[in-house]
């Protein structure tokens, strides 16, 4: 079966990348932020680039809030970098506390490091699959995925997080709660792995 | 850990891939389309892409960029003549990753910190290009070709301050001649930089690229000439690092 798939267009980056790798997969996204779209989508993707804090405004500001969380009670939703730390209950990014949509309980806080880093952490790095899901079917434990943040989401509780990497310390960058999934790295950008995970998440039911 | 990027760089000028020494006697390599289709083929870890022309005709290929960001399904970052934030906005929107500037930030650095306030440093890269002058560094603007009076490590601790996503460094002095990279004074350059820098400039061969790092370990490596004119291809250079225990992407 095909699924109604929405990758949620809310004024955050660049989101072409997204939208081309789903086509590439064979589906028909749809780009939008009218709530009778969300209404009708079997799956939401939420892209995202840029501040925790202009994300939510963004969110606020479009009044999505409740659509995405009516969503999620009966259906599947996959953020992406920024649009997985929206998911947490608050962030602390720009000097700012910004609540987030407390979908996966966890703040969104800085790297740190007791070493001198730098940052953003960008470039190839390899995920560890630290519990079985379906997102990970056919992908290779320690596959390397393309990463790009300065952020990180600590989740509250442990059993959420699901595949891990470390730049110099260890940090959550697969996470899931029922029906709500996030990525840390960007899947659209991570070649063959990463249009697998992104295809694993239409595919599940 | 972070694995190190192999990252082939296409440099675009007159409808044509071209390739130059010191940044100078620019031949024509390939056919764009062509040459994009083998990278991703290969699947290369990244992609840069600068258009040579950009600056000085103030037209940038938006069509050409959007056909070329369109086969690709790992990282782009796109540089050449961009000088507003209208145009950082237009790239990311034809499917650029990352915007690269190097003229326009030199000429008005308060374009970067507009642009790392709007579209996060994840997402805007600046490019240097410094040569050597008796002993002391310069930077170079307009494709290397107009010298400044700034100093290298002066510039450096400047972009410091603008939180970028990452620093791509060439040396004019090694650029194109295949002869190893500047391997001094990109360590001193990745010890003072906040930022990963991305290394361009002199590869000639794959043992090129763990020389460099056996001293300093860059983000990025940016190779042009060697995959243009030699056989060996960023496998080549992978398989090498694997060889020396390197760890990069499988």
């Amino acid at each position: 079966m095909k699924y109604k798939i929405l990758i949620l267009d809310y004024n955050v980056g660049n989101v072409n990348s997204v939208i081309k790798a789903v086509r590439h997969l064979g589906h028909d996204p749809i780009f939008s932020k009218n709530k009778k779209d969300i209404e009708k989508a079997d799956k939401i993707i939420l892209p995202g680039q840029g501040s925790f804090d202009f994300a939510m405004k963004q969110i606020n500001h479009l009044k999505l809030e409740k659509e995405i969380l009516e969503h999620v009670k009966k259906k599947k939703l996959l953020g992406i970098c920024l649009g997985m730390q929206i998911l947490a209950s608050v962030g602390y990014e720009n000097g700012k506390k910004t609540k987030g949509l407390n979908l996966i309980p966890g703040k969104v806080i800085k790297f740190q490091s007791k070493k001198k880093i730098k940052l953003p952490h960008i470039g190839w790095n390899e995920v560890k699959q630290e519990k079985k899901n379906k997102i990970f079917d056919n992908i290779l434990d320690k596959a390397d995925f393309y990463h790009c943040h300065s952020y990180i989401f600590k989740s509250l509780n442990i059993k959420n997080v699901i595949g891990t990497s470390r730049y110099h310390d260890k940090f959550a960058n697969v996470i899931n709660k029922d029906n709500v999934f996030g990525v840390q790295f960007h899947p659209e950008k991570s070649l063959k792995s990463g249009l697998k995970l992104i295809e694993n998440f239409l595919n599940l039911e | 850990m972070n694995k190190i990027r192999i990252i082939p760089s296409i440099l675009y000028r007159n409808f044509s891939i071209v390739k130059g020494k010191n940044f100078a006697s620019w031949r024509i390599v390939g056919n764009l389309q062509q040459i994009v289709k083998i990278y991703s083929l290969r699947e290369v870890d990244e992609i840069i892409f600068l258009d040579l022309d950009a600056h000085k005709s103030n037209n940038i290929n938006y069509d050409l960029i959007q056909n070329f960001a369109n086969e690709c399904f790992m990282p782009v970052t796109i540089g050449g003549g961009i000088k507003s934030l209208y145009d950082i906005e237009k790239l990311l929107k034809a499917g650029a990753d990352k915007i690269c500037i190097n003229t326009e930030a030199f000429l008005n650095k308060s374009l970067i910190s507009e642009a790392v306030k709007q579209f996060g440093s994840q997402c805007i890269s600046i490019s240097i290009d410094y040569k050597t002058y008796k002993k002391k560094k310069f930077i170079h603007i307009n494709s290397g070709k107009n010298p400044t009076k700034k100093l290298l490590f002066d510039w450096l601790k400047e972009i410091n301050d603008l939180n970028v996503g990452e620093i791509l460094c060439t040396s004019i002095d090694h650029e194109g001649m295949m002869n190893g990279f500047d391997v001094k004074t990109l360590k001193e350059i990745n010890s003072k930089s906040s930022s990963p820098i991305i290394a361009s400039g002199g590869c000639g061969r794959p043992s090129d690229v763990s020389k460099l790092l056996q001293k300093t370990k860059v983000s990025g490596i940016s190779i042009a000439s060697m995959f243009h004119f030699s056989e060996f291809t960023p496998l080549d250079v992978k398989n090498h690092l694997r060889k020396k225990k390197y760890k990069i992407r499988n």
